[in-house]
């Protein structure tokens, strides 16, 4: 089943009844087979002016399509002999963070990706894309094995935030997310975040401190939900527009503000309605980002890390 | 590097805590309701003599609490870029701001950096203001966490960090957050040159600020009663909806987690930092006494 966006409606609209007279014609009628094209063209319009303005808070929607590609799907599309490894070594397995090690383009990486799930049961497999500290424990024995094999680290960015549970404060969540941050600091391999959907606060920078960090063109990525900065500063989430503009999450200013390295264009009407070549554009981009790194040694791919982000908030927008 | 003419020749602020309150003045205990004479709290280290609530410190009074005789100089830390976003909600971000500085009566943001001696040894503390938009963390504070860092570095002096903060300073936005990594570099840069990083957790360390410099330290210890955690203990109850177990998040419930070293009572906190800072630095045994043949 197809998920429509209250912005995405009248689309939905028009693409059900250009569906229904393909049913009704079989392709033979000519003024129907006209009438088609009639509203494809409008379509089309229709998706141009929607997108061409779409605001932040649509953004945020957008980011957080349930029909978007999800971590799985850019491993499955970019990633051969993808080998999934398992647990932190000390508590479990956190399946809201898939690892593993594969070939990207030819190349052995090892990969790191959020998946939300896409289904009841998978969404509660995958914890909604929310990691305890076992997930970012196991992240951080993969990214060991990265250093250790010279292979370099591609992550996919996919969270709401981290777990807000008891039994993840218990085991130390904030001490987790802080030794990820300081192992992906540490890599003298390259490493290639990109934001897929959410980048939800340090649930997702624990992932995401690269040489490269790119983000899909509908992505967002914040220091807080817009929900829950609406509900602290205007004391209601019904201010969530207002937060998500005042914020400034999308990957445009984003790319404005040098905290992120690159945009990824995706297919009109975003990655949710063309999914394959949504995923395929942002394999081209890793790969554009990935080899002038491979080339440096790994003192120096260290010390670009930390020059890119000590120079981080010398400028506003 | 304008910042290391300012250590150079660095604004010598406060040298003793200043008398600034009267000593009749009365504070209630934010724990047990108990009111308490000025005098006794500042003799008891701002203890609550009935109940033992650690109150929040002013960052001048941690700071001569903490440096031998009380004794410090406060660097001036460098200045960052104001309203990065244009931050607007009911208000300007920049009037927060002001109304900040305004009730602190300084020119300065949520970090207090400040460089002298703990048992003879050299030391830099950089201390957090809970009293400055919550301590949050945003360009400023982990600018000055740098600057500490570097301070530390180039005096080769060991750094404390003593947060105070409810996180991320969320009018700064993604920048605020990219404060996590860049403040993980600060302790990255005193850590490779072999110096010791200590922190003390006070009342509260949460969110971005508890996910990034505040848990890495080498030696971690923490005030009794302070709230330590990631995520807001209202929001996982909100969350989960579940009632949190007595003392979650509380300094104790970390040290029975595993999260910290010790919870250190205040008037323990000078003899335990000089101690650790001792073993530390002067590894080696004292000179033997050999008696002198002839
Ligand atoms: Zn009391």
């Amino acid at each position: 089943m197809r998920h429509f966006l209250d912005f995405e409606k009248p689309l939905a609209e028009l693409e059900g009844k250009i569906e229904e007279l393909r049913h009704l014609s079989n392709g033979g009628d000519i003024n129907i087979a006209d009438e088609v094209a009639r509203l494809e063209a409008k379509v089309d319009r229709l998706l141009r002016q929607t997108y061409a303005k779409l605001s932040p808070w649509q953004k945020v929607q957008l980011a957080r399509h349930p029909d978007r590609p999800h971590g799985s799907d850019y491993i499955r599309e970019l990633i051969a002999e993808f080998t999934p490894l398992a647990g932190d070594r000390s508590f479990g397995e956190d399946r809201a963070i898939l690892g593993g090690i594969g070939r990207f383009r030819g190349r052995s990486v090892v990969v790191l990706a959020h998946e939300k799930g896409t289904d009841t049961e998978t969404r509660l497999k995958h914890n909604f894309g929310m990691a305890k500290p076992e997930g970012y424990r196991k992240a951080r024995r993969l990214m060991a094995l990265a250093e250790r094999f010279g292979l370099p680290l591609l992550t996919f960015v996919d969270t709401p935030g981290a777990y807000p549970g008891i039994d993840a404060e218990a085991r130390g969540q904030a001490e987790a997310i802080a030794r990820s941050i300081e192992a992906c600091l540490q890599l003298t391999v390259p490493m290639i975040a990109t934001i897929i959907g959410e980048g939800g606060s340090g649930g997702a920078l624990a992932l995401a401190t690269g040489n490269r960090v790119l983000m899909m063109e509908h992505s967002v990525y914040s220091v807080i939900s817009p929900e829950a900065c609406a509900s602290i500063i205007w004391r209601t989430a019904e201010n969530a527009q207002d937060a998500a503009e005042a914020l400034k999450l999308t990957a445009q200013d984003l790319l404005k503000l040098g905290v992120i390295d690159g945009i990824v264009p995706e297919p009109l009407g975003g990655a949710h309605r063309e999914r394959q070549p949504a995923v395929a554009a942002a394999g081209e981009a890793i790969e554009a980002a990935l080899r002038p790194l491979v080339a440096l040694d790994g003192p120096s791919l260290r010390q670009q890390r930390r020059e890119k982000f000590l120079a981080m908030g010398s400028r506003g927008l | 590097m304008n910042w290391l003419t300012n250590f150079v020749l660095p604004k010598i602020r406060a040298v003793v805590a200043k008398k600034d309150v009267p000593d009749n003045l009365w504070h209630k205990c934010p724990n047990c309701g108990q009111m308490l004479f000025h005098r006794d709290l500042e003799a008891s280290l701002f203890v609550c003599g009935s109940c033992g609530h650690h109150l929040r410190l002013a960052p001048e009074r941690r700071l001569s609490m903490l440096f031998d005789d009380g004794r410090y100089d406060a660097i001036e830390l460098p200045k960052t870029v104001l309203d990065p976003l244009k931050f607007r909600d009911r208000k300007r971000y920049t009037e927060r701001l002001k109304e900040a500085q305004a009730r602190t009566g300084t020119g300065r943001d949520a970090l207090v950096v400040a460089h002298g001696t703990v048992a003879g040894l050299p030391t830099v503390i950089a201390v957090f203001d809970f009293d400055f938009m919550g301590g949050s963390m945003g360009i400023a504070v982990g600018e000055g966490l740098l600057a500490a860092a570097r301070l530390a570095v180039l005096q080769e002096a060991a750094l404390l960090v003593v947060p105070a903060s409810g996180g991320a300073r969320m009018q700064e936005g993604i920048l605020s957050l990219m404060q996590m990594s860049r403040t993980t570099l600060a302790v990255e840069m005193v850590k490779e040159k072999g110096l010791p990083y200590l922190v003390l957790l006070s009342d509260p360390t949460t969110g971005g600020v508890s996910a990034s410099f505040a848990m890495l330290g080498d030696i971690t210890l923490a005030e009794p009663g302070a709230v330590i955690g990631f995520t807001g203990a209202r929001v996982i109850e909100e969350t989960i909806r579940e009632k949190l177990p007595e003392g979650f998040q509380r300094a104790e419930y970390l040290l029975d987690h595993g999260m910290v070293d010790m919870v250190v009572p205040r008037r323990e906190l000078r003899d335990t930092l000089a101690r650790l800072l001792g073993l530390l630095r002067r590894p080696a045994p004292p000179a033997q006494v050999v008696a002198l043949r002839g």
